[in-house]
């Protein structure tokens, strides 16, 4: 999108003038046009249409349209968690309370937490920094992941999901008075949001690239090249992670993550730990271990040094509610000045809701063995996903011309896909990239929508596709079905 | 870079200090929650561990929170809710039809038929769709178009992201917006974040707050000087000072931005708390849809609304609106990706507003009881308003404009010189002086005028009208007599 050049207060005048009537609104701040249009939003207005016509009844060679472009889990027929949700409706209508059809746990739960809202109703406005005795739990909880490591409430900051934590962090160290534009090391692939947020404050990306062949592992060696290239242009103040990974699917080792906590502290950068997918781990060897516990144990200077924001949410585990928009940030080592500065920033900025801010409590204290809502609790976790996991990474590595990095953790699968020159090249002639094109045909012959690599940046030359599993396994089956028979056909087509 | 011994070794400087960070945050404040609130969650601590203070608790009159003062939820409207966030119930034959139906649509028309699942960025297709025959209805007909209308995270977030959009250049470029004194001061805090220019205009308390062209026309060419203005703010029915504005007066603001090639923000929260005799609440874009195509079709602006206020009070789920007006089509390509990078509002809350433009109709079962709840709302807060504006004009040294609307009072006190001198000497503003001591001993928590913004040399206080009508009672007799004391204190 090109705007004209700003029009300044004589020419609107004379344009006025003229009879011809100027809008005041057109010229948009760069930031915001910085802001790239996504891939997605061609598949999805194709897809839009598709889905038009097949109400329509338009024959297709599928009945309906599948969507596993977003970690969106209940969209794709994953239940939300019954205790959650039990405590959520009671606390939304304390009359449930009475009712003995809910458990006694969830009343319980329900009672505590409406409790400590002001007025005792879910309506009312929480305090910027959340309620101070759910935060308090969140703490002991966090401490308890870690090991132990101390964890002090103060340094909590919910909001409303981890990208308006994240962007409100990135704000506070995006400096647009200075000479030089900020920039901030960010991984390639990466998802969208996040470069988003980054560009839309103003700041600059800085791209190092994971490796696929070890398994997208982040590597020191590529963070200093990345580093090199950026001088002169920008300033590096921030190294942004994502453990588990999106779209790629990798866990860091503990050496990993010392690796980078090393690298951070010697070239003083200030590390975000997207920490979203935390309790997304499936490969057998794979263990989450936090940035913050890490850092923590490896002791003096770093420990208590290294600037450190790690960020998670309510929208992905074993809950999903992504639609409730919860998360927070907890900062670690950071000039107490500053985060006085960011306290402020957060009151103007204090929108996180109600039932959001309980579901962090919720996620962080689930119900424990003994707990009458615990049996149902604990059948539901994990096992479906684990089995998504395995069987999309063997149906997908079983098909030539794909290639896929093992999975170990988050939400997605992103494969390779070699595609053949004469599919390049009609990708070319349709004005497409490469691995979009792939994703279109799959859309319009086999009615599954993933997402291209391209939107996710990508070694020059590779192309890829990024799937959630997060789904009912019925899903999955259906997407690898179809997948199998589209793939198949489109390599020989192309060949 | 800050070089601190800790336990006498050396530390090295942080990488992000107060200096290298960005320095627009650093100017952000927000009176609403300031220090003086943190003073009194403090108190409320000390009550808590004992402390003994002359009183039992903290009246906290600074927040338009209206459950936090024992406002009651409409029942019909957590019932949906409740519905929507654990379907099982539907099957439970205490939830009335109307309130099942509402909650299968809105499940409906979400991914997996959860308020968990993620949303279309701009909200979900058939609220935007409830929201915009909800507008056509209250403003007679004229046309809302789906498209137009973006939900979002309580109005707030649609105020900033529109602010956003319009604030750019540099130096004598840099985007003016002009907003009221005194003003709601997230718009002053948000000026500040973004590094936009404010633009003061002056209501006229002798007027009953009410807004003058002159006045606009005045601070806008003094602005013109040093910024280039874009903005025009309007806060109607006003906050903090609960002015309603007359239709004239709308017509009036509409041909001032046209004539000055200015972008509306109307700021309509308040719509339904309107209380005084002759009052009515206009919308922006009624009256600029009656002025005629000449400013129907040329006129941009923006109308925000929220689930936060009228008689509904639901601050804490974060439910909002708003509807663009003249838009170019590319800008607004630009306002739906901006938007799409916080991902969507939450469900819950778009949820709520379908239910707030969507509410029981007269054939429907739970209508009787949803009209009476909301009756007794509204018919509560205007009985204290008017309580509130006698009370305080009956004080020597308080005088208060009527509250015509929205939910506070923006009394005007006088303070004694030499109570102006002991501020200074403790280092605060006189109101801000003033409303501590008024927490320190009698345990009462409003805002200083001068969060607000007012005229030089005037002081002013900006107290809620939300306690339970005893309880206000209580609390306006303690500021009399607090004010009493006070002004004896510095004679």
């Amino acid at each position: 999108m090109h705007y004209c050049c700003f029009l300044n207060k004589r020419k609107t005048n004379t344009l006025k003038n003229c009879g011809f009537w100027s809008k005041v609104l057109i010229h948009i701040h760069q930031n915001v046009r910085s802001i790239k249009q996504l891939e997605y939003a061609v598949l999805a207005r194709r897809a839009n249409q598709i889905q038009k016509e097949l109400s329509q009844g338009v024959r297709k060679p599928y009945k309906e349209l599948i969507d596993v472009c977003w970690g969106d889990p209940h969209s794709m027929d994953v239940k939300p968690l019954t205790f959650v949700r039990q405590v959520l409706a009671a606390c939304v209508y304390p009359e449930l309370m009475s009712s003995h059809k809910l458990p006694l746990d969830v009343r319980q739960r329900a009672q505590w937490l409406l409790g400590r809202c002001d007025g005792g109703s879910v309506g009312s406005y929480l305090a910027p920094t959340g309620i101070p005795e759910i935060v308090q739990r969140m703490s002991e909880s966090i401490r308890s992941r870690d090991g132990g490591v101390p964890c002090n409430p103060d340094n909590i900051f919910i909001s409303p999901g981890s990208q308006w934590s994240l962007t409100n962090i990135i704000q506070v160290l995006v400096n647009n008075e200075a000479p030089l534009r900020t920039g901030i090391l960010t991984p390639v692939p990466c998802h969208v949001t996040t470069i988003m947020s980054i560009k839309s404050l103003g700041a600059a990306v800085i791209p190092y690239f994971l490796s696929e062949e070890h398994g997208w592992a982040l590597q020191v060696e590529e963070l200093q090249r990345a580093l090199e290239s950026a001088k002169g242009g920008c300033n590096p103040v921030a190294l942004y992670v994502i453990n588990p990974g999106n779209p790629a699917g990798y866990v860091q080792s503990r050496k990993s993550i010392q690796e980078v906590i090393q690298f951070a502290s010697e070239k003083r950068l200030f590390l975000l730990a997207d920490e979203v997918y935390q309790d997304c781990v499936y490969g057998k060897n794979s263990e989450f271990v936090s940035y913050k516990r890490v850092l923590a144990e490896m002791g003096p200077p770093f420990s208590d040094t290294v600037e450190l924001a790690s960020f998670h949410s309510v929208s992905k585990g074993f809950m999903g509610e992504c639609g409730l928009r919860g998360g927070y940030v907890e900062l670690v080592n950071l000039d107490p000045n500053v985060v006085k500065y960011i306290f402020n920033l957060i009151c103007k900025d204090s929108t996180t809701p109600v039932l959001a801010h309980f579901a962090m409590d919720l996620m962080m204290n689930p119900p424990r063995p003994g707990d009458p809502s615990y049996p149902l609790y604990n059948q539901v976790r994990n096992n479906m996903l684990v089995q998504n996991v395995k069987t999309a990474h063997e149906v997908v590595n079983s098909l030539p011309g794909f290639s896929c990095q093992p999975v170990e953790g988050g939400a997605f699968v992103f494969p390779r896909v070699f595609l053949p020159p004469r599919a390049i090249q009609k990708a070319k002639e349709e004005g497409m990239q490469p691995d979009t094109f792939y994703c279109m045909r799959l859309l319009e012959e086999m009615g599954v929508l993933v997402s291209p690599g391209c939107e996710y940046g990508q070694k020059e030359g590779t192309y890829h596709i990024r799937f959630c599993i997060m789904a009912s396994q019925d899903i999955i089956d259906q997407v690898l079905k179809r997948l199998t028979t589209f793939h198949t056909k489109f390599m020989k087509d192309f060949s | 870079m800050s070089q601190q011994a800790v336990n006498g070794v050396p530390c090295r400087g942080k990488v992000l200090t107060v200096d290298n960070m960005n320095p627009n945050v650093k100017r952000v404040e927000y009176a609403v929650r300031g220090p003086i609130v943190q003073r009194a969650v403090q108190i409320e601590k000390e009550l808590r561990e004992g402390v003994k203070k002359p009183f039992t608790e903290v009246i906290k009159a600074n927040i338009g929170d209206a459950h936090a003062m024992g406002q009651k939820p409409i029942t019909f409207l957590r019932q949906v809710l409740a519905l929507c966030s654990y379907p099982e119930l539907l099957e439970d034959n205490k939830f009335p039809e109307d309130a099942k139906k509402r909650a299968q649509r809105i499940l409906g028309a979400c991914g997996g038929h959860s308020i968990g699942a993620y949303s279309a960025s701009q909200g979900i297709e058939c609220v935007r769709q409830d929201v915009a025959r909800y507008i056509e209805k209250r403003d007679g007909g004229i046309p809302s178009n789906p498209d137009n209308i973006y939900l979002s995270t309580g109005a707030s977030d649609a105020i900033v992201t529109m602010l956003k959009l319009l604030v750019c250049g540099e130096g004598r470029d840099r985007t003016g917006v002009m907003i009221s004194i005194p003003q709601y001061p997230l718009y002053s805090a948000a000026l500040a974040d973004l590094g936009a220019v404010q633009i003061s205009y002056y209501l006229d308390e002798e007027k009953c707050w009410s807004l003058d062209v002159a006045e606009l026309r005045r601070a806008l060419n003094a602005a013109r000087q040093h910024c280039n203005p874009r903005v025009l703010c309007i806060i109607n029915p006003g906050n903090p000072t609960g002015q309603v504005q007359s239709r004239q007066c709308i017509e009036d603001v509409i041909r001032f931005a046209k004539e000055e090639h200015l972008f509306l923000m109307a700021d309509e929260v308040y719509q339904d708390n309107v209380y005084a005799e002759g009052c009515k609440f206009h919308s922006f874009k009624k009256v600029l849809f009656e002025m005629g195509p000449e400013y129907s079709s040329t006129v941009e602006m923006a109308s925000f609304h929220s689930t936060s206020k009228c008689y509904m009070g639901e601050c804490g789920f974060r439910g909002g609106y708003m509807e663009v007006i003249n838009m170019d089509p590319e800008v607004k390509t630009q306002l739906t990706k901006l938007v799409s990078v916080r991902l969507c509002p939450p469900v819950p809350g778009q949820a709520l507003l379908d239910l707030v433009v969507n509410p029981p109709q007269p054939d429907e079962p739970s209508y009787i009881t949803f009209m009476k709840e909301r009756t007794a709302v509204l018919s509560a807060l205007a009985e204290k308003a008017r309580l509130t504006e006698q009370t305080f004009n009956a004080v020597p040294g308080i005088t208060c404009n009527p509250v015509q609307g929205a939910m506070y009072t923006f009394p005007r006190i006088t303070l004694p010189e030499k109570a102006i001198d002991k501020a200074k000497e403790e280092g605060k503003v006189p109101d801000m002086y003033y409303c501590m001591r008024l927490l320190e001993e009698e345990g009462i928590c409003l805002v200083p005028g001068s969060g607000f913004g007012q005229r030089e040399g005037t002081f002013h206080f900006r107290m809620t009208i939300l306690p339970p009508t005893e309880k206000l009672k209580v609390v306006l007799q303690k500021i009399r007599d607090f004010h009493v004391r006070f002004t004896q204190e510095f004679s």
